[in-house]
């Protein structure tokens, strides 16, 4: 105890750290995005958890053994799977400070998110037509919502891309864009975990049930 | 980490901070991500084994598939961010798991105990 006080006594006592530190711009927007990511995980785990407690109630209507075709399911899951690797390859490009590179497989990225986008809706159209509605059972309604939601984000993410293609002709590698780049590879990788959890517990599970 | 900011900032090229990327990495990731994808569509597609043990092991494969794609595509380490978002990422574990069991759960029982039973109308009062 005495020890302490001595040495305390030495120097200025500081209750309260004022020193002010830098804060270059954006040195918390990573952070930040994570965050806003881990509350998004919370959406996707109520809708998960909606269609864990109501995907058995087919209301003697279709059941997921006659509505889903896994070759469908596993073409759109490849495509998803090739667009996390082309968008590490942007990134990569980026660190090499290479724009037209970015760009490139940004673009790349962007036209697997569309081919993903398109078998969902193919699929989303089939069922619809079929007569396997949303209104038609518990087990449809959330289906399409869970489903539908980590199709939305993709659609968003899809624009956040072209944004950011546009920014980066504009304004090239400059700190704020390899910032956006950084978050947007969040997002996107974010969506392939949602992703793995909709395909084992929607579909494969689904099919065995 | 505790490093002068100012000097931080003065070496010019990185002023934040940003998880590096390797295409060792990527690959890697890729490669696993695509046999733990693959594994499971062939499981339920052609059924070597039985519904219950078939359920059971893509289950496994979908959570290691999402610890692959957090380590080698997320960059999740212990040390990004000052360790904020592991933390981060472990509370929204927490909270995800709670409400994940508790609402299969809790629905569970409610669906057991609650149907109505088929009586047998001879034994009402």
């Amino acid at each position: 105890m005495s020890a302490t006080t001595t040495t305390a006594a030495d120097e200025p006592v500081q209750f309260y750290d004022l020193d002010e530190h830098a804060h270059p711009e954006g040195h918390s927007t990573m952070l930040g995005f994570w965050i806003y990511l881990m509350s998004d995980c919370l959406i996707f785990a109520i809708l998960f958890a909606c269609f864990g407690v109501l995907g058995g109630n087919y209301a003697a209507g279709p059941a997921p053994k006659d509505l889903f075709d896994l070759n469908l399911i596993a073409l759109n899951t490849a495509m998803l799977l090739f667009s996390s690797i082309t968008y590490g390859f942007a990134v990569l490009q980026m660190q090499q400070g290479n724009v037209r590179g970015t760009q490139i497989w940004l673009a790349v990225t962007g036209l697997f998110g569309l081919g993903f986008l398109g078998i969902e809706l193919y699929e989303f159209h089939h069922l619809i037509e079929i007569g396997a509605t949303p209104q038609r059972s518990a087990f449809l309604s959330s289906f399409f919502t869970l489903v539908g939601t980590h199709g939305l984000h993709v659609t968003f993410g899809v624009i956040w891309l072209v944004t950011l293609m546009v920014q980066l002709g504009k304004h090239g590698l400059i700190a704020a864009n390899k910032r956006r780049v950084m978050c947007l590879s969040m997002f996107w990788h974010f969506l392939d975990v949602i992703w793995i959890g909709v395909f084992t517990i929607v579909y494969l599970m689904g099919v065995l049930r | 980490m505790s490093a002068d900011p100012h000097h931080h900032a003065a070496d010019g090229h990185h002023e934040i901070e940003m998880p590096h990327a390797s295409m060792r990495d990527y690959v890697i990731g890729f490669v696993l991500s695509v046999i733990l994808t693959a594994i499971p569509f062939w499981l339920v597609m052609e059924r070597p084994f039985s519904n219950g043990a078939t359920a059971a092991i893509i289950m496994i494969f979908a959570a290691v598939q999402i610890v692959v794609h957090m380590v080698f595509f997320l960059h999740m380490t212990p040390k990004a961010e000052d360790g904020w978002s592991l933390t981060s990422l472990v509370f929204t574990v927490i909270v995800v798991v709670i409400m994940l069991a508790g609402s299969l759960w809790v629905m569970h029982h409610l669906n057991t105990n609650m149907m109505p039973q088929v009586h047998d109308t001879s034994q009402l009062p």
